[in-house]
């Protein structure tokens, strides 16, 4: 079986019926997505599949049909994704488990929705349990991404521009 | 006369093995007390070594012998080497270091003593003192108790001064200049000249130069770091998906191994068959346990599938079979004999020979600690040795576990703390130590991960008790005049210091934590604990006694308050005995705009004030009562730790023991049926989402005589303040938790 994660593929023999999270972190050693509840009820396994955001727990590796991007493809230490800059900007995390399972809800819904209303946040990341309660940096920190994200387009825009006129 | 001799031990390490080739400066300092017989042998066997800052070619390493389980103790911790040392912050290693008793906390059985934490006489003081002889004795390294801050904030101040005083003597001799007029900054000596040496290329010769005993620390209006928020030093590789828990450590040949264990608790298994999960998938072998099984298999998930086959034939447990009969044990506590009377003031009996003005009986349930890391350890065991990766609250315990189950001596074993996927006092607990040793010492040569399922933790945890209150109260023109007030639970010391084998004499403090002791002035007061004889097994959960008795105390204060026609507040204040607890309630009344602009129809807010961990904690919640139910819209809370050391993270740890006491007192409740809890995962045992987390609002206050941890205080004000707020929006008392069994929430 193929499977391609962060760009990378990777040849697999397992179960068919294993699910997603469990090839990552055990067969392929990527650990950045987390087990948290085995039933879709926490978040903490949240990946990207094709850009939108599914909880591996639960998938079978045999129904994936699309590349997998997990937070370690999203954006490394040295080159952060707007959302994981904004964590860090709004110091989000405390213990941590479950926030790259937030970071790549947010990530989603913000491909989806540029600009989120608070009720837009809420019910995108309402599937993202967090026990040590840090959701109100949580929410400030999808605004503070959704302005990044906008400012960077922005000076695409007009870095395009430029060069066209150019 | 040497009758205050001090004892101090200085070790330096040059090159050993314990510090993986560099130099550690240690620090530690121990002034005997007057009078206790027990020190001469305690300081005898005492090996005092300390590390705490360690140099080598490649840098600085602090290292912060606490859990960093989310409540930001690595920064801090770190902060206060920094501050000392002239280091900064995002220019050196932070990490967790071994398993020692070196790293023994001393501060984390203050709490223990029958002294209010407002009591600072000379015996209560002299009483806090002496808890630190235990403390050494045990040698525990534990994080809880919210006192990794008291305990560190002057021996980790010290071990960095100490080192910068080494490292300067060291300087002057390499620069041939005036040790005094040398300086300190980002890590490197510097001379009037301009000339700056290293830390690094100092640190050999540092390493054979005596250091102070009692080096002097900056005064506040020179510290860079701390007063002020740090980012923290585990912010970029949690928000990265690189911050290792100990469920990611790989090793090469790992196995993936997970449990079955007796869901009715203590009882043993009788048999169990195993054949088919023997022959699924992945699966390597099968491993019998004290109380049920362990699969191996290459990995988790194989072992899960396959531990979901096996048949067992469980022991029943010792403990009533349904929750009624865990509640009519604790209420019938009541009519024993009392565990303590901590608190017994004026003429109690004769003050309601009249009958009482008010009366009633509250009680919350069992809760589990549902760390969103599912409880999990890696083991290694070979030639010998064993290797334990472990998120854990409790290091030195975990060698000691290790020893005892591989036949090996304490020296042997090799804790590696991790970082904590939640904590909450649940991993201060050996269980799931225990069962990923047994499965390795079974699996010689080959390291496992054994990962337990949410189900197995949610179902295997040792539980916040089940409790109860009872309580008469008068109230005469405006005013409290009488409360009696009985407290009813297991004992939390009793069962989580059982399984430790440590025994514990006299009464256990937390059946009354935060009711005997809060600085409320009433004529007639007693509070009374009674013990019910253990059931299930429980434990510390996030500010233990408090937990419950908060919710207790702040309600039926409340009751009182509205008994006596006063607001809340006021009454509050009225019988309060405490300037550092006045300033607090004051400081969340002007934060929350308290009896200003009467609440929209529907809408309430609720006051409690708790003194926990030392910590005057008042918090305000604002309800609405829509048509879908109760929201919570708004918390302010305010707090007083004497020093704040990094005001934004004091915020976060009040988000979170807010939320977290929110969550609770909604919604979670832990039952039992047919000898076993019937919640197993967050569909029936879930916490407060996004969509529904209020504002929280914060103000940090610093009048207190003494600097105190923020870790646990957030969250015993939080029930009551909302059982109150819901009290104010519909005039509906709830005197039992969860809340949403009797009233209606929008949980959407």
């Amino acid at each position: 079986m193929k499977l391609t994660v962060n760009e990378q593929e990777y040849e697999i023999d397992v179960d068919p019926r294993m699910p997603l999270l469990w090839v990552l972190r055990d067969e392929l050693g990527i650990t950045g997505p987390k087990f948290g509840c085995g039933m879709a009820l926490c978040g903490a396994c949240t990946v990207h599949l094709d850009g939108r955001a599914v909880r591996s727990c639960v998938l079978p590796v045999a129904a994936v049909n699309a590349e997998v991007r997990t937070i370690e493809g999203l954006g490394a230490p040295d080159a952060l994704h707007a959302v994981q800059a904004a964590w860090i900007e709004m110091q989000v995390a405390q213990c941590g488990y479950c926030q790259p399972g937030q970071i790549m809800s947010a990530a989603a819904l913000l491909d989806a929705t540029p600009g989120p209303s608070d009720e837009q946040i809420d019910r995108a990341l309402s599937g993202n349990l967090c026990r040590c309660g840090t959701y109100p940096r949580i929410r400030k920190a999808v605004h503070a991404a959704a302005a990044r994200l906008q400012s960077d387009m922005r000076n695409e825009a007009q870095n395009e521009t430029g060069g066209e006129s150019d | 006369m040497g009758r205050a001799r001090k004892i101090t031990r200085r070790v330096l390490l040059i090159g050993s093995a314990a510090v993986a080739g560099g130099v550690v400066f240690g620090y530690w300092r121990y002034k005997k007390p007057h009078d206790n017989p027990l020190l001469e042998n305690l300081a005898s066997g005492e090996a005092a070594l300390t590390p705490y800052v360690r140099i080598d070619a490649s840098g600085v390493t602090l290292i912060t012998p606490r859990a960093e389980m989310g409540q930001g103790v690595h920064t801090t911790l770190a902060a206060l080497l920094a501050e000392e040392l002239d280091v900064d912050l995002g220019a050196v290693n932070v990490e967790h270091g071994p398993a020692s008793s070196a790293y023994f906390n001393a501060a984390v059985l203050e709490e223990g003593v029958p002294f209010a934490a407002t009591d600072t006489s000379p015996m209560a003081e002299r009483m806090r003192r002496m808890t630190r002889v235990p403390a050494k004795f045990l040698g525990m390294q534990v994080t809880g108790g919210s006192s990794s801050i008291p305990d560190a904030y002057v021996k980790m101040r010290k071990a960095g001064a100490a080192a910068r005083e080494v490292l300067l003597t060291a300087a002057a001799a390499k620069l041939g200049e005036d040790r005094a007029a040398l300086g300190t900054e980002g890590g490197a000596v510097v001379s009037p000249s301009g000339r700056r040496v290293r830390y690094e290329d100092l640190a050999m010769a540092a390493a054979s130069i005596d250091p102070p005993d009692d080096p002097p620390l900056k005064p506040r209006a020179e510290w860079r770091l701390l007063g002020h928020s740090q980012a923290r030093v585990d912010m970029l590789p949690k928000c990265t998906g690189t911050a290792e828990f100990s469920i990611d450590v790989r090793l090469d040949n790992m196995l993936y191994a997970t449990v079955r264990r007796n869901p009715q608790l203590g009882g043993g298994v009788l048999d169990f068959d195993a054949e088919t999960a023997r022959g699924m998938r992945g699966v390597r072998d099968v491993i019998a346990l004290p109380d049920g099984a362990a699969v191996v298999a290459s990995n988790t998930w194989y072992a899960f599938e396959a531990a979901k086959t096996i048949r067992f034939d469980w022991q029943p447990a010792d403990y009533p079979a349904d929750t009624d009969g865990h509640v009519s044990a604790v209420l019938s506590a009541f009519d024993g004999d009392h565990d303590s009377r901590f608190r017994d003031e004026g003429s109690v009996d004769d003050a309601f020979l009249e009958g009482a003005d008010l009366e009633g009986e509250y009680r919350v349930p069992y809760l589990a600690h549902a760390t969103m890391e599912p409880l999990n350890a890696v083991a290694w065991w070979r030639d010998g040795r064993l290797d334990i990766w472990a998120g854990n609250q409790l290091p030195t315990q975990a060698v000691k576990e290790g020893a005892l189950l591989a036949g090996i001596d304490e020296t042997q074993v090799h804790v590696h703390t991790s970082y904590l996927g939640g904590g909450f006092g649940r991993r201060a607990e050996m269980d799931f130590i225990k069962a990923a040793v047994t499965v390795a010492v079974a699996m010689e040569g080959t390291p496992v991960k054994t990962t337990w399922s949410r189900e197995e933790d949610m179902t295997h945890d040792a539980y916040r008790p089940l409790a109860a209150a009872r309580f008469r109260a008068n109230v005469g023109a405006g005013a409290a005049t009488a409360l009696d007030l009985e407290l009813s639970a297991p004992s939390v010391f009793e069962s989580q210091f059982g399984r430790l084998d440590v025994p514990v004499l006299g009464p256990d403090i937390s059946i009354v934590q935060s009711a005997w002791d809060q600085p409320y002035d009433i004529p007639n007061h007693r509070v009374t604990g009674y013990r019910v004889p253990l059931m299930l097994p429980v434990s510390s959960w996030r500010s233990v006694g408090a937990s419950q008795n908060g919710f207790f105390h702040e309600c039926i204060v409340d009751e009182m308050a509205h008994a006596a026609g006063k607001d809340p507040l006021d009454f509050r204040l009225d019988m309060l005995t405490d300037e550092v607890s006045r300033a607090v309630i004051e400081a969340v009344a002007d934060l929350s705009g308290w009896g200003s602009a009467g609440s929209a129809p529907g809408q309430g807010k609720g006051l409690a004030f708790v003194l926990s961990f030392g910590v005057p904690t008042a918090e305000v919640v604002e309800v609405v009562n829509t048509p879908k139910g109760i929201r919570v819209l708004n918390v302010w809370a305010a707090v007083d730790v004497g020093t704040a050391l990094d005001p934004a993270n004091i915020e976060a740890q009040l988000h979170s023991g807010i939320n977290f006491g929110l969550s609770a007192a909604i919604m979670s409740a832990v039952t039992i049926r047919d000898g076993e809890v019937e919640q197993s995962n967050f569909h029936n045992y879930d916490a407060l989402r996004l969509p529904q987390a209020p504002q929280i609002a914060v103000r940090v206050l610093e009048n207190g005589h003494r600097i105190r941890g923020i870790g646990e205080p957030g969250t015993p004000p939080a029930a009551p303040a909302l059982a109150n707020a819901i009290f104010a929006a519909t005039g509906r008392r709830i005197r039992e938790l969860p809340l949403k069994n009797h009233i209606r929430f929008d949980l959407a």
